[in-house]
């Protein structure tokens, strides 16, 4: 499984860098993070984008998901 | 349309009311917020420059950060962290406060403005959208300022909204500390600085969105980036929101009136209405957030974007010391001719400076 690490990037980087690797064609994919707010924004774009989205880790400063299609 | 979206929305619209209640109790015409008005009349008020119409310590900015303090350590979201190309946020924040004021006013006034039916804020609308579409193609081939490590301690994140906190203490103590020459802390006698609501209401204003903008990640950049990037219009709703609020109310009491001229705190130079808010949507792309969510930010921790607040009010103090600040339009009176108003020399040259620097800023920080 593809990772991408977005920890600590600002709004929107970490949707941009999840997107290229969508955008790749890439059937499944873990990504890192920290802020809620890259966490809401990842996801959905995963959503729109037909992924099915599983957190892994779901603390309040740290996350993980697990994005497949 | 999904609850996330109905939400935004209503905050929006919330939050445009909210403005023009404001201008209603006080506050100078289409400027219930503006985010770099506000902290220049704070840089003002502070003696960081002596432009006498333009000095106040305003408590919704206060209120702002504040706002999103309790609103993030309510929901657990306020955390410490910084250290993502700090200095050169600095900068981008000074270069973002000169576009502000060559245009009089950040992308919150302009909606506001927009929505009192000021034409010149139509044509600053096109280019915020110039701006943002620049710092996209940025984004697209790669622009990253680095990461933001999360602090082991929280008190970094508290400097700001402790600093606010001194600030509301000075404004309502109103200290002179130098009284042979009146100040600091400096109020205006005149002019838009002048100009205020009572203290609870324009403090509790900032308070309220302050909480509502933290909720829903408002930020007016934001909504024209996400819906070029990924056409999401999730934020987009936001900036529909205060738009459409501030609009009906403005309508309801009195305050509409179309027209590039006469027009309050505004001018009618086009191409520097234009490339004010070019340089403002292009260095809010790059930061990350429009100055309102900078201070939002800040309220939730992050230091990267308390700095940008504080390039800000030094660009303020720059744009009035260095004559950089666009002058508003004024009808003809007694002894005095009427003037269209806009920036002078210095201030267009420190325009396009700001386009060069920050552009030179995005081509600098390509990842690979």
């Amino acid at each position: 499984m593809e990772k991408v690490d977005v920890r600590g990037l600002s709004c929107p980087m970490p949707v941009i860098k999840t997107k290229k690797l969508l955008d790749q064609g890439v059937k499944e994919l873990l990504v890192v993070g920290t802020s809620s707010v890259s966490k809401e924004n990842v996801s959905k774009l995963a959503r729109s984008s037909g992924y099915q989205v599983e957190m892994k880790v779901d603390a309040k400063n740290e996350w993980e998901m697990e994005l497949r299609k | 349309m999904d609850r996330t979206k109905w939400y935004v929305l209503t905050v929006g619209l919330l939050i445009g009311a909210i403005a023009v209640t404001l201008v209603k109790l006080g506050n100078p015409p289409n400027m219930g917020f503006c985010i770099a008005c506000f902290e220049r009349d704070i840089a003002g008020a502070i003696g960081l420059h002596r432009a006498g119409v333009v000095q106040y310590m305003r408590p919704e900015i206060i209120g702002l950060v504040l706002g999103a303090l309790l609103a993030s350590l309510f929901a657990g979201e306020f955390k410490s962290r910084g250290g993502s190309a700090t200095f050169v946020r600095f900068i981008l924040g000074v270069f973002m406060m000169i576009g502000a004021l060559v245009f009089l006013g950040c992308p919150l006034r302009d909606v506001l403005r927009m929505a009192g039916g000021d034409y010149n804020a139509v044509v600053g609308f096109i280019g915020f959208i110039f701006g943002v579409g620049t710092g996209v193609f940025f984004l697209k081939r790669g622009f990253n300022l680095g990461r933001a490590e999360y602090s082991h301690s929280q008190a970094g994140g508290l400097a700001l909204p402790l600093i606010m906190v001194f600030f509301l203490f000075l404004l309502l103590k109103a200290t002179v500390f130098n009284p042979d020459a009146g100040g600091p802390i400096f109020f205006s006698a005149e002019g838009p600085g002048s100009m205020y609501a009572p203290l609870a209401f324009s403090l509790g204003a900032g308070l309220l969105v302050g909480i509502l903008a933290q909720r829903v990640r408002l930020c007016l950049s934001g909504g024209i980036r996400d819906f070029m990037l990924i056409r999401d219009n999730t934020l987009l709703l936001g900036f529909i929101g205060i738009f459409a609020g501030a609009l009906l109310l403005n309508i309801a009491l009195g305050f509409f009136q179309t027209g590039f001229a006469p027009q309050p705190v505004a001018h009618t130079m086009h191409l520097w209405n234009f490339l004010g808010l070019y340089l403002v949507g292009l260095a809010a792309t790059l930061l990350g957030g429009c100055p309102l969510r900078q201070l939002i930010l800040s309220g939730e921790g992050d230091t990267d974007a308390a700095t940008v607040v504080v390039g800000m009010i030094v660009g303020a103090a720059f744009c009035h010391n260095f004559m950089l600040a666009s002058g508003a339009m004024k009808a003809a009176a007694a002894g005095a001719a009427a003037s269209p108003g806009g920036p002078g020399i210095y201030g267009q040259i420190a325009c396009i400076v700001g386009i060069i620097v920050v552009a030179a800023i995005g081509f600098a920080f390509r990842e690979d």
